[in-house]
């Protein structure tokens, strides 16, 4: 056994070592995040957390009810508007595109999704904001829904796409129009990609905090109606975490942990349905 | 008249061949318009964000014009806005996270996908995309209360013993600045380029590995040598879209890159990103001047990203179709 030929070997397997070092240090960083706040966070999680209001700067105790039903409420606008508009978008691009148009709406999803969140939040800004003279929960949604709408647009073509041709053909033949076709045939075939895909974009959503800051802005109380400032999660939590008291750390972390677990929840839903594969198969 | 039009197409289901009042009648014509308006409306709100972008920030342009690059001066009390400080920490932080995680990242993805085996590495797969999908705010949260602590305390001081006479090194140690932003983004933007790069690397052909493998190379030599440069185009791309994410990233780096508009080489002192002043001062701009400087900040950002996410999704697009083994 000559030396180079020991030395290649031994780069091999140092080579190796060292990836599977890297694999273990990403995915150790899940289980960081995720202890980290069940830790810090756990010990503060109570009922009041659920049910009360902010206590003003300084006192301790209190919760953040209203940043939950606040969150709840943009995110329900978002969808609202987003899901409809993404979904019917998606149709159009996997059934009745021709070959120009949707390259446009393509590159034009795609260019929206790669769009900073926080630039989304000053257009929205300009959008409504400035018109309406003050910071709404509206104004938060349609922010928000402009995140969900390339995500659902692409998501609903894909898995549209997906559907094997003979199946559109075979409701054709039957008789059936274009449109009877995609909705009755094709649509449900796809459902659950296609609703998974949704719920993983609703989910996106639900934690962005950037476009919120001049939408939606903060609330200390409940908000009274739609075209109000409104309190939500994320932006409760950056509020609370950047601010010197110790007992809105504390909570910081609790909202921080009720966060996480809904994205892991919903993430982890959603994905194992897709992995169950096409509903056409089963 | 052309010949096309006097013989009629054989008849296809669905095809364009069925007379329009047939299609309208069947509720085809009412679907196809229905749904091309609401993907007309995806290409209007991109129209729409680019026009109000230059729209409010034409006062900030018409006083500052190409200068407003150039200059390092932001003193919203002076009207004075230049930015040269927000630009470079963007690209700063930036290139610090990328110089961190695409090794990490890389190797992470060779090791899924030439090692594991197929159950581990879907296994690990799933894990690391939930992590892209952790909020940024909950980075920005670990971020301040257990990487900065780390960063004050022993790491870097540290660093600046070790490796003092760099002037990347030099400074006092508060914990936050840029080091603390290329870190949390370096940690945000791992998983994008695992995902990515792990799917250019399965995409590679199985005969490719054989050759070199056959031609006596060792497992190394056959993923560093064949697999990685047949791969090289995905790879890249995947760093690029990650690049694309820590340059917009927001929240993480608002909370522990010090806001402070200047410019420092070293890794230690405090920073300023465009995110990360558009989230902090837009609420609070005084003056028009103020909000349609931070507005053109913003349109500096969104050309920055599209024109990185474009190079981003070619390269990707590029290997995904030459690829075999991958549907």
């Amino acid at each position: 056994m000559t030396l180079r030929y020991r030395t290649r070997k031994l780069t091999n397997a140092l080579m190796f070592s060292f990836t599977g070092m890297c694999a273990l240090v990403s995915v150790s960083v899940l289980f960081f995040i995720l202890g980290y706040l069940v830790w810090n966070g756990g010990k503060s999680l109570n009922p009041d957390f659920f049910t009360q209001l902010p206590k003003p700067p300084g006192e301790a105790g209190g919760g953040m009810a209203n940043a939950l039903v606040g969150s709840a409420e943009i995110v329900l606008i978002a969808t609202m508007i987003g899901l409809p508009v993404g979904f019917l978008g998606g149709v159009y691009l996997a059934e009745f595109g021709g070959t120009m148009f949707p390259f446009l709406v393509r590159y034009a999803a795609d260019l929206l999704n790669g769009v900073p969140s926080i630039i989304l939040g000053m257009f929205t800004y300009s959008l409504i904001v400035v018109p309406m003279h003050h910071f709404s929960a509206l104004a938060g949604g349609v922010a928000l829904s402009v995140i969900l709408i390339p995500t659902t647009v692409r998501a609903t073509e894909q898995f549209l796409r997906a559907v094997p041709q003979p199946l559109r053909e075979g409701a054709l033949a039957l008789g059936a129009s274009k449109w009877r076709a995609v909705s009755s045939v094709v649509v449900p075939a796809a459902l659950r990609g296609v609703a998974t895909g949704m719920i993983l974009g609703i989910a996106r959503i639900a934690g962005e905090t950037a476009p919120l800051l001049f939408t939606s802005f903060n609330n200390r109380y409940w908000s009274t109606g739609l075209n109000q400032p409104v309190a939500s999660m994320p932006v409760m939590i950056f509020t609370y975490a950047i601010a010197p008291y110790a007992d809105w750390h504390r909570q910081a972390w609790a909202g921080g942990l009720v966060l996480l677990l809904f994205m892991l929840g919903t993430n982890i839903c959603a994905r194992l349905v897709l992995s169950r594969g096409p509903s056409w198969r089963n | 008249m052309p010949v096309e039009t006097a013989v009629p197409a054989p008849e296809q289901p669905g095809s364009a061949s069925r007379s329009f009042l047939n299609r309208l009648r069947s509720g085809d014509e009412v679907a196809h318009f229905t749904t091309l308006m609401f993907a007309t409306a995806v290409i209007l709100i991109v129209v729409l964000l680019v026009v109000e972008l230059y729209r409010n920030s034409a006062e900030s342009q018409s006083k500052f014009g190409w200068a407003f690059l150039s200059s390092s001066k932001w003193d919203p009390v002076a009207g004075a806005f230049g930015a040269l400080p927000f630009i470079y920490g963007t690209v700063f932080t930036s290139a610090v996270a990328l110089l961190i995680s695409v090794p990490l990242g890389l190797g992470a993805a060779i090791f899924l996908s030439e090692l594991a085996p197929p159950r581990v590495s879907d296994a690990l797969i799933f894990v690391i995309e939930l992590l892209a999908a952790v909020p940024s705010v909950i980075y920005g949260l670990l971020g301040i209360f257990v990487l900065v602590p780390l960063l004050r305390d022993p790491i870097e001081p540290f660093l600046a013993r070790t490796f003092g006479f760099l002037p990347l090194f030099q400074g006092p140690a508060y914990g936050v600045g840029f080091l603390a932003a290329g870190l949390i983004l370096a940690i945000m933007v791992v998983p994008f380029i695992i995902s990515l790069s792990r799917e250019s690397l399965l995409a590679v052909p199985r005969e490719q590995r054989e050759a070199a493998l056959a031609l006596g190379a060792t497992r190394w030599e056959a993923t560093w040598q064949v697999v990685v440069p047949y791969a090289r185009l995905g790879v890249i791309g995947s760093v690029f879209l990650a690049l694309a994410r820590a340059l917009g990233e927001t929240m993480a780096v608002t909370m522990v890159i010090g806001n402070a508009p200047q410019i420092s080489f070293s890794l230690f002192a405090s920073g300023y990103s465009i995110a990360a002043i558009v989230a902090s001062e837009f609420t609070e701009a005084t003056t028009n001047l103020h909000s349609s400087a931070l507005i053109e900040l913003g349109l500096v950002l969104f050309f920055l990203t599209i024109i990185i996410n474009g190079l981003a999704r070619l390269l990707v697009l590029s290997t995904q179709r030459r690829g075999t083994t991958n549907p």
